[in-house]
């Protein structure tokens, strides 16, 4: 887990326009945040920056107060895991061999090894013959999932994900994003993500970073973002009028009450905290519930009742 | 045939040792082609404007047929062994290096990219993932060498350095097929062999697709 921190960071190829222009943000450990625009808004390139693989035309980039560039490469990049939407899983390689081709750089023993790969293919839900087989035996979705695998196999305190699920489709897509969640809540890990899926990044952030043209225009939390776009282009690029949309990509988490001290279990209807505020809207809809128990791991968490729904929710003030 | 056949048994010391000589002038000339063309070839496959420029150069070399070749060292090396090897090792380069080239432009950058990721030095990069996945495109090249190189290296003959060429012109001089095919079918059997031998190790080495 490490706080990331982008000071001014530009980068220009070639004498070109700033594919990235004075980039300054902060991302707090343990938490998820996404870079979001349009093709060609240099979120990938910013991406890049932070494991090395492109290097800051001026600016610096901090990983724990530590300039990154201060490291050496090889280092850096095994303390970061990477995903990226063509995975890139090494064709040669079993899928066992390819989950410990880090733990094996950093000279771990052979049963040390197979047992983190079994752990980890338990983690990304793939049953544990599947060690043996070879990359292009497995569908795009599970490959994605041994690429998540690969990039988590030394317990990096970064991952950065480049639109890792761009490349497959819907249905494996919003699994793989549960999953993604899922995970997050148990690892916090510092994660990075790349898309140009708006859903996808309300869904996923805790906090989003919406860049245009290689220039960071807002950078704030899924409901901020939406009730106080920066600007026309953030209120169009998030379609921020569509309320009944954003319902179901808002985890209840994001908007409930704490608990009230007189707060009784067990009374009112139970929900989990990472269940989308659609869900919860359905379930106040039905005759006689007034407010709903919101549960995180079966404890609860917090409250949530129509009012919060109507006056917490993200709405794009006029 | 059977003439053939009895002029081998009559000369069988002088046919084992023509033998010899051709696997072995074959060998050394396809190893060289091989320990020189494989880091020239990955390292013109890093650049497009290197690797465009090596193809060209090679593929007009390759114009000039070896005999030509051995004719242009011959005034050099003198008539030896040495000559016919310049010759062969000319020839087997081309085929190697082409393909040596092609397999490294060929692989796949998110490979790369990921590879790159995990913190592989550059090293580490080029014998774990770079090479195990060009090499069966690298064979290919290989192959091609052997075969060509086992049939041209009959070329020797011409210059006094032995293997089995030596009953082809002989064969030519006397104007006797029988001996001509005491050189011939060796030859072919011996590229046949060695095709077949590489194909096996291109098998061993095929990614799973």
């Amino acid at each position: 887990m490490k706080q990331i921190l982008f000071d001014r960071v530009s980068k220009s190829f070639d004498g070109e326009r700033a594919a990235v222009h004075r980039v300054s943000f902060e991302v707090p450990a343990g938490s998820l945040v996404v870079l979001l625009g349009p093709s060609g808004c240099g979120k990938t390139t910013l991406l890049k920056m932070v494991n090395r693989l492109v290097e800051p035309t001026s600016g610096r980039i901090c990983m724990d107060e530590t300039d990154i560039r201060s490291l050496e490469v090889t280092a850096l990049r095994r303390q970061i895991g990477y995903v990226i939407q063509q995975v890139g899983l090494f064709p040669h390689m079993t899928v066992g061999e390819n989950i410990g081709v880090v733990p094996q750089l950093n000279g771990w023993k052979r049963e040390q090894i197979a047992a983190r790969v079994a752990e980890l293919l338990e983690l990304v839900h793939l049953p544990p013959e599947f060690a043996s087989r070879y990359p292009s035996q497995l569908s795009g979705g599970q490959q994605q999932r041994v690429g998540l695998a690969r990039a988590l196999a030394a317990d990096p305190g970064v991952l950065l994900m480049d639109e890792p699920f761009g490349a497959i489709d819907a249905i494996t897509r919003a699994s793989l994003q549960d999953q993604l969640i899922e995970l997050q809540q148990r690892l916090r890990k510092t994660v990075l993500f790349v898309t140009h899926d708006v859903d996808e990044a309300l869904r996923l952030a805790d906090r989003i970073a919406v860049l245009r043209r290689g220039e960071l225009v807002q950078y704030d939390e899924p409901c901020a973002l939406l009730s106080r776009p920066a600007d026309d282009f953030v209120r169009e690029l998030l379609n921020a009028d569509d309320r009944v949309r954003q319902l179901g990509l808002i985890r209840v988490e994001a908007v409930m009450r704490p608990l009230p001290p007189d707060f009784r279990p067990g009374v009112l209807p139970a929900l989990e905290s990472s269940a989308d505020l659609r869900t919860a809207l359905s379930l106040l809809l039905q005759p006689g519930v007034q407010a709903l128990e919101i549960t995180r791991e079966g404890r609860p968490a917090g409250v949530l009742d129509f009012e919060d729904l109507r006056s917490r929710t993200c709405q794009p003030l006029q | 045939m059977i003439a053939s056949w009895l002029y081998a048994a009559g000369h069988q010391a002088e046919v084992l040792e023509a033998l010899r000589e051709h696997v072995l002038l074959s060998g050394s000339a396809l190893l060289v082609a091989v320990v020189t063309c494989l880091p020239l070839g990955i390292w013109t496959a890093r650049s497009r404007a290197v690797s465009a420029a090596a193809i060209n150069l090679v593929n007009a070399l390759r114009v000039i047929p070896s005999l030509a070749v051995l004719f242009i060292v011959v005034p050099v090396l003198g008539l030896s062994t040495r000559s016919a090897a310049v010759a062969l090792i000319l020839l087997a380069m081309p085929p190697v290096l082409l393909n040596t080239d092609a397999a490294f432009r060929s692989l796949d950058p998110a490979v790369i990219e990921a590879a790159r990721s995990t913190g592989m030095t550059r090293l580490q990069i080029l014998v774990k993932v770079e090479f195990p996945l060009a090499f069966p495109v690298i064979l290919t090249g290989v192959r091609t060498a052997a075969v060509e190189v086992i049939a041209s290296a009959t070329l020797a003959a011409f210059v006094g350095s032995g293997g089995l060429g030596v009953f082809i012109t002989r064969g030519f001089a006397l104007f006797d097929y029988a001996i001509l095919m005491v050189g011939a079918v060796p030859v072919a059997l011996l590229a046949l062999m060695a095709e077949g031998i590489l194909a096996g190790f291109q098998k061993m080495a095929r990614i799973p697709a």
